[in-house]
């Protein structure tokens, strides 16, 4: 999918662009939008080297910069996760924030920055929340019970070809919290559902499938996300673009392995 | 070989270095034939008994693929795992941004792969460099990691009949490399991660996120635990612990600009080298020849997009400096496809370091295109004429797309463009064949030990490296360190935690204190630039000298003006971007040491003043087969250089040539 349209080799120019930004110093003290103005902003920036920009204006005035994350700035670490505007990581799909560009806005635009909200995920210091929530989902169960030099012969086990697929579709997930941030109720579904779907679809690890499927949505329960009601609103903003059908398998192999007696 | 010895410094100078006065230490490599050498070295190690190993703390730092394999395997053998990383959780390590995939020498194919093929190309790749026993050992390994990575559910790409699917890779004659669409450093990390996460819940590993190890504790001569920094509340805390693994990645963003995460840096190496443990061949980076060029000062990073486009793209500037007419409007004539032109029988296919090489030389002369004329074409057109877009469009879809995000430009509809960008470094703390470094008790897996690649790594041989140190080297010589040191006393009261966790504040006040008015970032950049410059894709002695001046000086200028806001008790990216930037400052300096020490050139380290008339590097196998050893003596004041031989039994060197 080509998302822009072919050559602009024009010079850039700078553009100018407002923009409010959620600032909280920690998680204990009350946040607020502030406004910041930049006069040259580049179409051929990244949003994160916009913020960047930013940064390095409020450093050189003596105030704190504003605290954002980001690691790899190619899309695929998970670090990076703003609201932008109202949509996770803004207005593109498929587009992590990171690599969202500068060219997707226009002169005089201005921009709403705010942080991921969502009870699971508290707010640690502006944009940056905490996430640990996700990781406690996998403790409880997203992996295969397999000991180091355990492993028979990489190819005695055989993996039909569309469920491979499948389940790297599902493995793609980054993990950058999108999913909640635009559900209505804070749901981690989809990333729960895209761990288990990815599972689930392979031979190995089997037979500890059910069990997989109850404990992590026990967790996922337990952390304090909402419940999901199907608004599809995740699907929308995932940046890996992780089907919904990942909830459906979900719930499948939850109640499949409920009716089992599995825990 | 028309090769002068390095210009020593004369007396009227002061020396840049001492040699070491003590003879190498023994890197314990084990005799005996190499396809038996690790076989015997595991039954020599010795054991902890199952009971007491919960008794035993090991610190792993850093979990990327090494890290967290290592922490994963050690936690199921039953060792006291304490796993500590930077990020928020320890799934986003660089290991992730891995595209291509991972060596084995499984010989699915039946196309003559072996463990001794991968063995010699990964020392011929290294350009007889790198020690032979590591190496071997790493081929070995190799299979197993494959059959590991399957079981725990990496969704390998298959064939119809439900096999795995293989590829070549980076130039390999045989099809060898494993992967998972172009996300195969994702999937492994996460099923390494995944492990991880079930010892964790085991209650054999604890994950502590979102700290950064600021010293390393030692007692005794021995490494006895960390000293870190919680990100999120500044607490300065101190760990104890009777081994340390340093898992902490490479040291690519010295350059500023590179394909490495942004967060990725040389901290905890380089405290550890403070600490004594010695840095070894600092000078080798690789820098990958197709990544997406720089667009202006803004910019924070570069991306890698696969080497596997110079398969069905063509790399071509214009034949004359200063022609700026758009691509469309040049004509065949007027374009100069320079690698099929000087190497006919590899094209475009040539190996990383000489693809980036003549990409600069172009450059250099005026000929490179884009805004900045700091780039060259990568042009799909012959090859959409040929198979048609679909084709192109199924093959690299992903990536053209990525390309199209950041540059604005429609790869169909204009060529790509492309300019080399520093990918891995194959330099690191030193280690001996247990991955300990000089430093008893401190072991360095994955890209931050210098072990296995010589002075080049070839493509899917670092997720290769980083999993076969965790997974299979660590959790041999680990315990073999832990049933045979003895240990004392050493509470987290010692006298040498205080004095660490008293470096560690003072050196955050410090920081703190000057008030300056040039941002971390605008030194990292001036630093970068200068790497870039003078310690990057070729190397003169003039250069070289050049950066050793300006280092110091750069190094100064930060201590007097750098800015850095708010305080070290709350959550301050600036501060810890600032701590980084400053270990740079002196790290660069033996980088650029020791690639003027190393006359000569080799892999990813090519010296104007070493090369054939033909302009290709040129090896000096009788002055520099071994191992430069950097031993920390003070900020500033001479290092002394320890240096291992390489002996080659099995693989003979010879030079390199793709005409
Ligand atoms: S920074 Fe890694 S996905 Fe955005």
């Amino acid at each position: 999918m080509i998302v822009n349209p072919a050559p602009t080799r024009t010079a850039p120019k700078g553009m100018r662009i407002a923009l409010r930004v959620w600032r909280q110093a920690n998680a204990t003290t009350r946040g607020r939008l502030v406004n910041y103005q930049l006069d040259d902003v580049s179409p051929d920036m990244s949003f994160l080297e916009m913020l960047d920009v930013l940064n390095e204006t409020l450093i050189k005035k003596g105030e704190e910069p504003v605290d954002f994350e980001s690691d790899c700035r190619e899309g695929i670490c998970g670090s990076c996760g703003l609201m932008i505007d109202g949509r996770a990581h803004g207005p593109l799909a498929g587009t992590t924030t990171c690599q969202l560009h500068m060219r997707t806005y226009r002169d005089g635009d201005e921009i709403v920055i705010e942080p991921w909200r969502a009870e699971a995920f508290p707010i640690l210091k502006d944009l940056s929340v905490d996430r640990s929530a996700f990781d406690r989902i996998i403790v409880a169960g997203g992996f295969v019970s397999v000991n180091t030099g355990a492993a028979p012969d990489a190819n005695a086990v055989l993996v039909p070809k569309g469920d491979a697929d499948l389940a790297m579709d599902a493995a793609a997930c980054i993990a950058c919290g999108a999913c909640v941030a635009q559900c209505k109720n804070a749901s981690a579904a989809l990333f729960t559902g895209a761990k288990v779907s990815h599972l689930s679809l392979l031979p190995q690890g089997g037979p500890e499938r059910g069990r997989r499927a109850i404990r992590m949505v026990q967790q996922m329960d337990a952390e304090g996300f909402g419940s999901c009601s199907n608004e599809g609103e995740c699907e929308a903003v995932c940046p890996k673009q992780i089907s919904i059908g990942t909830i459906a398998r979900m719930n499948r192999e939850f109640t499949r392995a409920a009716l089992d007696g599995a825990s | 070989m028309a090769i002068a010895t390095p210009d020593r410094p004369t007396t009227a100078a002061p020396p840049r270095f001492f040699e070491a006065a003590t003879p190498m230490p023994d890197a314990r490599i084990p005799s005996g034939p190499l396809e038996r050498k690790w076989t015997h070295r595991k039954f020599e190690n010795k054991l902890v008994a199952p009971a007491n190993r919960r008794k035993y703390t090991v610190i792993v730092v850093g979990t990327g693929l090494a890290g967290a394999s290592a922490a994963a395997s050690l936690g199921e053998q039953g060792y006291d795992v304490q796993a500590f990383c930077i990020h928020d959780t320890p799934r986003r390590a660089h290991s992730i941004a891995a595209q291509g995939g991972i060596n084995a020498a499984k010989n699915y194919k039946n196309d003559g792969d072996s463990v001794y093929r991968l063995f010699y190309d990964t020392i011929k790749g290294g350009d007889y460099r790198a020690r032979e026993a590591n190496v071997y050992r790493l081929a070995e390994v190799s299979v197993d990691i494959v059959d590991q990575c399957a079981a725990q559910g990496v969704p390998f790409a298959r064939e119809y009949g439900g096999l795995i699917d293989n590829r070549s890779f980076g130039g390999a004659q045989v099809e060898r490399t494993f992967y998972a669409r172009g996300q195969t450093g994702q999937q492994l990390l996460l099923g390494a991660y995944q492990a991880m996460m079930r010892q964790v819940q085991a209650g054999t590993v604890t994950l502590v996120p979102r700290r950064e190890m600021l010293e390393l504790v030692v007692i005794d001569g021995a490494a006895r635990g960390i000293i870190t920094r919680d990100l999120v509340t500044g607490a300065i805390e101190r760990h104890v612990a009777h081994a340390v693994l340093l898992c902490t990645g490479g040291y690519g963003t010295a350059f500023y600009l590179s394909t490495n995460a942004i967060n990725s840096n040389v901290t905890a190496a380089w405290r550890a080298h403070k600490q004594g443990a010695w840095f070894a061949n600092p000078c080798y980076t690789q820098i990958h020849p197709t990544c997406i060029p720089v667009s202006g000062d803004h910019q924070s990073k570069l991306t890698l997009m696969s080497e596997s486009l110079r398969n069905n793209g063509r790399i071509w500037v214009p034949k004359s400096a200063g022609d700026r007419r758009p691509p469309s409007e040049i004509p065949e004539a007027d374009r100069d496809y320079y690698l099929e032109r000087k190497y006919p029988s590899f094209g475009n296919l040539v190996p990383r370091d000489v693809a980036s090489r003549n990409a600069k030389e172009v450059c250099d002369d005026g000929r490179g295109v884009g805004d900045s004329g700091l780039s060259v074409y990568l042009d799909f057109r012959d090859d959409i004429r040929r198979l048609g877009r679909p084709v192109i469009e199924a093959r690299y879809g992903n990536l053209l797309e990525m390309y199209n995000r950041i540059t604005g430009d429609d790869p169909f509809e204009t060529p790509m463009r492309i300019y080399p960008a520093v990918h891995y470094t194959m330099g690191g703390l030193w280690v001996d064949y247990h991955l300990q470094s000089s430093v008893p008790g401190l072991f360095v897996l994955g890209e931050a030990n210098f072990s296995d690649h010589g002075a080049n790594r070839l493509g899917a041989s670092a997720l290769m490296q980083g999993l076969a140190d965790g997974y299979f080297v660590a959790p041999s010589v680990v315990p073999e360190y832990l049933a045979s040191a003895r240990f004392t006393d050493a509470p987290a009261n010692h006298p040498a935690f205080d004095a660490a966790a008293n470096a560690v504040t003072g050196q955050l006040d410090r920081l703190l204190k000057v008030g300056g008015a040039t941002t971390p970032r605008e030194f990292h950049r001036a630093l970068g630039r200068l790497m870039w410059d003078c310690v990057g894709m070729s190397r003169n002695q003039a250069g070289l000298e050049r950066a050793l001046r300006e280092i110091p000086a750069l190094r100064a200028e930060f201590w007097r003006d750098i800015a850095v806001p708010g305080t070290a008790d709350l959550k301050n990216q600036s501060l810890e971007y600032a701590g980084r930037v400053a270990d740079y400052l002196e790290f660069a300096e033996v980088m650029a040491l020791d690639a003027l020490e190393r006359a000569e050139s080799c892999g990813g380290h090519f010296r104007e003043e070493s090369q054939t008339p033909e302009g290709e590097a040129l090896r000096d196998d009788r002055h520099f087969a071994h191992v430069a050893a950097w031993e920390f003596t003070g900020v500033g004041t001479p290092p002394v250089l320890h240096r291992e031989q390489l002996g080659f039994e099995y693989a003979h060197p010879t030079q390199r040539s793709y005409k």
